[in-house]
């Protein structure tokens, strides 16, 4: 298939901003400036000061000269590059290949998308009228190759639309100016005569490499199709994207829903295809106002499963500001990942880690309420409780070594061992009672200690005596003493947890 | 002769009011929980798998054995390769302690929510939730429209849903089919052998659908529970009795 390109020329484009951030400038001269060398030049020039001879590079006080009431208003740096960006963003949704052309352009590679428009006349004429309703002065032209729509965006004379193989010939009328060469090539070829494209295009190439340089000849072949062009796109072209042009802008959730689920459809129906799944999808929504919504939600194990992802994307719709209308829906999926066609069986029986309902479970509660939420935990070679376990939040760990608890362990364990006071008849036998908030406990049955050493090469501090006590009611508490009894070095005895 | 087909006559009868009562008898067998006698409280003499049992503690140290007991039904519940979710927001259940009553704390899944509103939403759609074994959610409060929504999950799904409320203000009646309140008990240790013996529980089955209510009295012994008075102690009539009987409105 024969490649279509588009090129956009932005005439004014950081004067137009201005006018459109301030209406009351339309149709006055003013000029951006900026300083350089300790003095003001224009950068940008409004069209009414341009017909009177104001240029940018120009000096502010030789323009002043020219034009006493001239507005002169300050240039922000990047501001062109900016507004191309958010430009080329926008274009997005004509075709996902835009690129931006600096210093005032913007190239489209729009193979295949016309047609959605009902041909390229009516896409050419539609992304022009809603550019210049929005008050930008552009110039465009769709050609065969990148090279000739920018020579006659720029320079042509007649219509912007080139058919299909006319590329070379709207080239060969216009100026070497054209060919997007540098200017110093330019006035040369000028000096020479050499002022229209048709004159330099049949002469010898080696005599044009020796006089010009490499440079003329590589974008003469660009212009006529002999060389690869690429564009570098803004966006870079997701694999797996699916997009929905609306007729009229959505402004219901019920219209958002419908958008959802069949963007959905279709990428889920081409996941399967492929024998992939998504882990992570992102639902864009492109408003009226140029501004862009979107929810993302992520699975934790591959899925092109339909309504188990629209379930997790219907609680974050209602995050979705639609504003005026919604005009184009994107779906598109970053990760994805091959599915294994057989689940595996981790444990004997029907149900398990693997199960497909608990991961959409998980997928669920984690799209709700944030990945924090999950924990499973998985043995580790330590005996300090706090570090006998690690967490993670994947259903996939499975366990390296298996959980080894010889010594009895509570079940419930405070998150901070808490302090009590305790009475104990001599030195390393149990407690005979404690108090903890105010309550006295009698010990009636004790066991232990069971002495825990401090990982010193994790922490510092004391080694903890462990003892299982129970007291009157049957209540079975862990406590412990941090460190030993000695005679002048402090001590102190602690609450860690219940026993069931 | 009449007598025994008399008698398998009103069997065959209380099973088929069990069925219309929407008790239906668990559809892979019967899972045996080990509990000996407290099967005989239980309609049909089976433990009421694919519903919502409540266990209340009052006090807080109380908890810690009400957890246990909830760890040795899940095991029974998990013995089948199921998957356990403990669904809480004041969680103070430590991992590796549930490995004494059988259960691989990796097999666990905790999901610690940030209030009690997002442990209702979550116990509900992983009751809903086909592949678990059995899900446990600490919810303090308990509303007769939360019990029916979590009953109505397990109908569908037949997950075993167990909901352990800690000091409730107030105990109002919920459409969960069994309340169970389980209190430390002083444990026994072996003749001659030093410290806490074997984890001693009372447990009382307060509420219980269909069936008769009751007292006993366990212990956690060597992967499994062992009742220490086989007989129970039988008091007050079947609470769904008490509610059906039409006479009550008269009063």
């Amino acid at each position: 298939m024969s490649r279509r390109y588009l090129s956009l020329w932005f005439r004014h484009l950081t004067t137009d901003y201005t006018i459109i951030r301030r209406p009351a400038l339309r149709n006055k001269p003013f000029v951006l400036a900026a300083p350089d060398h300790g003095r003001m030049v224009i950068t940008a020039v409004s069209p009414p000061a341009g017909q009177e001879g104001i240029n940018t590079g120009m000096p502010v006080a030789d323009a002043r000269v020219l034009l006493p009431g001239l507005e002169v208003l300050d240039d922000s740096p990047g501001l062109d590059g900016k507004l191309l960006r958010m430009l080329a963003l926008w274009c997005i949704r004509y075709t996902p290949m835009v690129g931006i052309d600096r210093p005032d352009g913007l190239v489209m590679d729009i193979s295949g998308c016309a047609h959605l428009w009902g041909g390229e006349k009516a896409y050419l004429s539609q992304i022009l009228n809603t550019l210049r309703g929005k008050g930008y002065d552009v110039r465009a032209a769709i050609a065969d190759t990148l090279g000739a729509a920018w020579a006659v965006a720029r320079y042509g004379r007649t219509t912007a639309l080139v058919e299909p193989g006319e590329h070379a010939t709207a080239v060969l009328s216009l100026p070497p100016a054209a060919l997007r060469i540098d200017p110093l090539i330019t006035s040369r070829l000028h000096r020479l005569g050499l002022d229209k494209i048709h004159r330099i295009a049949g002469m010898p190439r080696q005599s044009l490499r020796s006089r010009f340089g490499n440079e003329l000849l590589l974008r003469l072949d660009q212009a006529f199709g002999r060389a690869e062009e690429l564009i570098e796109p803004v966006v870079p072209v997701e694999v797996y994207i699916e997009r929905l042009p609306c007729l009229e802008p959505i402004c219901t959730a019920t219209g958002i829903e419908i958008a959802l689920t069949r963007l959905l459809e279709t990428l889920c129906q081409r996941l399967q295809q492929d024998g992939k799944g998504l882990r992570t999808a992102v639902f864009k929504g492109y408003r009226v106002d140029g501004k862009v919504v979107e929810a993302a939600i992520g699975t934790h194990r591959a899925s092109h499963h339909v309504a188990h992802l629209l379930r997790l994307f219907e609680e974050k719709i209602s995050t979705l500001e639609p504003d005026l209308g919604i005009e184009v829906f994107t779906l598109e999926a970053p990760k994805v990942e091959d599915v294994a066609s057989q689940q595996h069986v981790m444990w004997s029986g029907a149900t398990g880690l693997q199960d497909n309902g608990l991961v959409e479970l998980v997928d669920r509660i984690t799209n709700k309420t944030g990945a924090q939420t999950i924990h499973r935990y998985l043995p580790a070679q330590h005996y300090w409780p706090e570090r006998a376990m690690v967490a993670t939040t994947s259903l996939d760990d499975i366990a390296a070594e298996v959980w080894s608890v010889t010594r009895p362990r509570p079940i419930h364990i405070l998150a901070r061992p808490e302090v009590i006071e305790v009475t104990a008849p001599i030195p390393d036998y149990p407690p005979m009672l404690f108090i903890h908030k105010g309550q006295r406990h009698s010990i009636t049955r004790a066991e232990g200690p069971e002495r825990i050493e401090q990982e010193w090469w994790l922490s510092d501090g004391e080694h903890r005596d462990y003892y299982a006590v129970e007291d009157e009611q049957g209540v079975r508490f862990w406590i412990f003493r941090s460190g030993h009894y000695a005679g002048l070095r402090s001590y102190q005895w602690f609450l860690h947890g219940y026993f069931a | 002769m009449s007598a025994v087909s008399k008698q398998d006559i009103v069997h065959q009868l209380q099973r088929e009011i069990l069925c219309l009562q929407g008790a239906r008898p668990s559809a892979s067998g019967k899972t045996d929980l080990g509990l000996g006698p407290v099967l005989e409280a239980f309609p049909g003499n089976s433990f009421p798998t694919g519903a919502i049992h409540e266990l209340i503690s009052h006090r807080p140290e109380n908890a810690a054995a009400t957890s246990g007991f909830i760890s040795g039904l899940v095991s029974g519940l998990m013995r089948s390769g199921g998957v356990c979710v403990w669904v809480s927001c004041t969680r103070r259940i430590y991992p590796p302690g549930l490995k004494a009553f059988g259960i691989e704390p990796d097999r666990v899944i905790f999901m610690d929510m940030r209030n009690e509103k997002e442990v209702l939403w979550t116990t509900e759609e992983a009751l809903k939730c086909e592949g678990l074994a059995a899900v446990v959610g600490e919810i303090r409060e308990l509303s007769m429209i939360a019990s029916r929504r979590f009953q109505l999950a397990v109908e569908q799904s037949r997950v075993t849903g167990l909901i352990l409320r800690n000091q409730p203000r107030n105990l109002l009646p919920t459409a969960a089919v069994a309340r169970w309140q389980v209190t430390h008990l002083p444990s026994i240790a072996e003749a001659g052998m030093p410290g806490p013996g074997a984890p001693r529980w009372n447990i009382e089955l307060t509420r219980i659908r269909n069936g008769i209510p009751g007292n006993w009295q366990t212990e956690w012994q060597a992967g499994r529970f062992r009742f220490v008075d086989s007989p129970p102690m039988k008091v007050g009539v079947p609470v769904g009795d008490l509610r059906d009987r039409p006479q009550r409105k008269t009063g």
